[in-house]
Formats: C-alpha cells, structure tokens, sequence
C-alpha cells in the first residue's frame, strides 16, 4: 500500500517539475503572471502568521500573527475562485474568532499568559520531527490521488452553495444551529458560575 | 492559474505547524491557536479537492466542498468560544494556564 503511494509519487513527480505553472499561464493567456506573485505573497503571509502565532513571545502577538494567516488563507481561497467562502472567513474567523481571543488575552492579561516557559530543545526537535512527517505524509497522500497536477478549476457560484444548504444539508444546518446555541450558553455558564463563587 | 498541488502544499505545510505547535507547545491558548491553524489546513484542503474535482456528472458544478468549510467554520467558531471560556475558568481557578498543571477535573 505505501509502496505503491510512494512509486504512485514518483512516477508523477518529474512531469509536474516539467510543466511550470508560469509557462501555461502565459500560454493561455498571454498576460503576466500576476495570480503567481499574488499566490506567493499569501503563501508567505500564511505560513509566516503561523510561525509568528505559535513562536511570538508575546502571546497577544501571536493571536495577531494568527489573525494574519487566517487572512492569508482567505486570500488562499479568493484564487480558489470561493469568493463567499472567502468573504464568511473573513466574517467569522478575522471578525470573530481572532477578535474573541485578542479580548480574552487583553482583559485577563497576566505574567503568565504574556511569558511562556521556554520549550525544551529536545521537545522542540521532536515538535518539528513529528511536524515535517505529517506535512510530507500529506503531501505524498495527495500526490498519489490523479487530481494532484490537475489546473482545470470547476468554480461554482454560490446559489449552488445556497441550495445545497437549504435542501440537501438543511439537516446538517439545523444540528449546527443548535451545536452553537449549546456552546454559547456553555461558555456563558461556565463564566457565570465562575462569578459566583468570586463573590 | 495555480495547479491543486500548490494549494496542498501551503495546506500540508499548515497542518505541520499545527501539529508541531500541538507537540511542544504548554500554554492552552498556543495549543487553541494550533488547532485553529489544523483546522484551516483541513478548510483549504476540501475548497482545493472541491475546485478541481473533474466534472463527473452532468448535474453541473459540484458545491459541497465549499458548503462543508461553511458548516466547518461555523463549528471552529463555537469550539473557539467554549475553548476560550474554559481557559479563562481554568485560569481562575488554577492560576495557570499551563496544560501539564491542569490534572484535576474538579472545580
């Protein structure tokens, strides 16, 4: 089985060094590249705010590093031709989630939060080891499926997306809607009691 | 135009950090912020497997890639606000956010 994925890899890697994504995009449409320059940039923006989530020294930084690659996956998603998934990343993970967390550090700010305890070199060489197998594992597993050269997109406009929602996954809809409402008045609950006993 | 393999990668190379965040990190909210990068990692994942999908049926463009990153953002946000207002329970009671000091389950 993992034989034949790694053979599968091999025999697809050479032909994807062959053709330059450059070269067909100037075939076709005979205009610079610009999607290209776009696609690094992000690239860099989203790793670079992963890093700087998980390394910063402070951790009110690292939740600003995270805001960034969260917007650099977005950006990720603009050039998937995923406008709205786009948009609704932004809305909720940027606008929400990165916010709530910000708040969060902000208001209870401590010695404890802002400082971390420095990671041991051996965990962090075993952080990494384990870190750049699962990449490479991935990347091998996807090279292995037929799509992984492929640059025919397929976009889909969103009325698809919203009929999809409301017919086929209207169920799926229902049970997060009440997932969130459940996790909301969770997290309410559990300040709340906390609150009392402060008093 | 960029081929699928490009977006795997920049996923692939997510997912990694995450883990290695997962690995070494202590302090829950580093470890809130690994999962949140794995999470993204899956999200880009099924939108780039969505595009490129060849047109199997003739029913058209296919949507469900795009529609379950929907349902999954909506999900990472709730887990984000429990995760959240656990760690600002724990702190209160513990003092410490630090997981590995975090070993009783009463309150």
């Amino acid at each position: 089985m993992l034989s034949s994925t790694l053979l599968t890899c091999w025999r697809f890697r050479p032909r994807r060094k062959a053709r330059s994504t450059r070269s067909s995009w100037t075939q076709r449409r005979g205009s610079p590249p610009t999607a290209d320059a776009i696609f690094l940039g992000m690239l860099a923006v989203t790793v670079g705010g992963a890093i700087m989530a998980l390394e910063a020294k402070e951790i009110v930084y690292g939740a600003i590093g995270l805001a960034g690659s969260l917007f650099g996956v977005a950006t990720l998603f603009f050039l998937l031709d995923a406008p709205y998934v786009a948009v609704f990343q932004i809305a909720v993970y940027i606008g929400a989630v990165a916010v709530l967390i910000l708040f969060t550090v902000m208001l209870v700010r401590q010695e404890k939060w802002a400082k971390e305890l420095p990671t041991g070199s051996l965990a962090r060489v075993a952080g990494i080891a384990t870190g750049l197998a699962i990449a490479v594992a991935i990347a091998l597993a996807a090279a292995a499926t037929g799509l992984f050269n492929s640059t025919t997109t397929n976009p889909a406009d969103f009325v698809r997306i919203g009929e999809l929602i409301s017919t086929s996954y209207a169920p799926v809809l229902e049970v997060l809607a009440l997932v969130l409402a459940a996790s909301i008045v969770a997290a309410l609950t559990l300040s709340k009691v906390e609150r009392e006993e402060n008093a | 135009m960029n081929s699928l393999a490009d977006f795997v990668l920049v996923s692939a190379i997510l997912f990694g950090i995450g883990v290695y965040g997962l690995v070494t990190k202590r302090n829950a909210l580093r470890l809130l912020f690994a999962v949140e990068l794995m999470i993204n990692a899956a999200n880009l994942n099924f939108v780039a497997f969505g595009q490129y999908l060849p047109l199997a049926q003739a029913a058209g463009p296919s949507a469900v890639g795009q529609t379950f990153v929907l349902f999954s953002i909506a999900l990472a946000a709730a887990e984000a606000a429990v995760i959240l207002a656990i760690v600002v329970v724990a702190y209160r009671l513990h003092q410490d956010v630090d997981v590995s000091e975090l070993n009783s389950m009463k309150g």
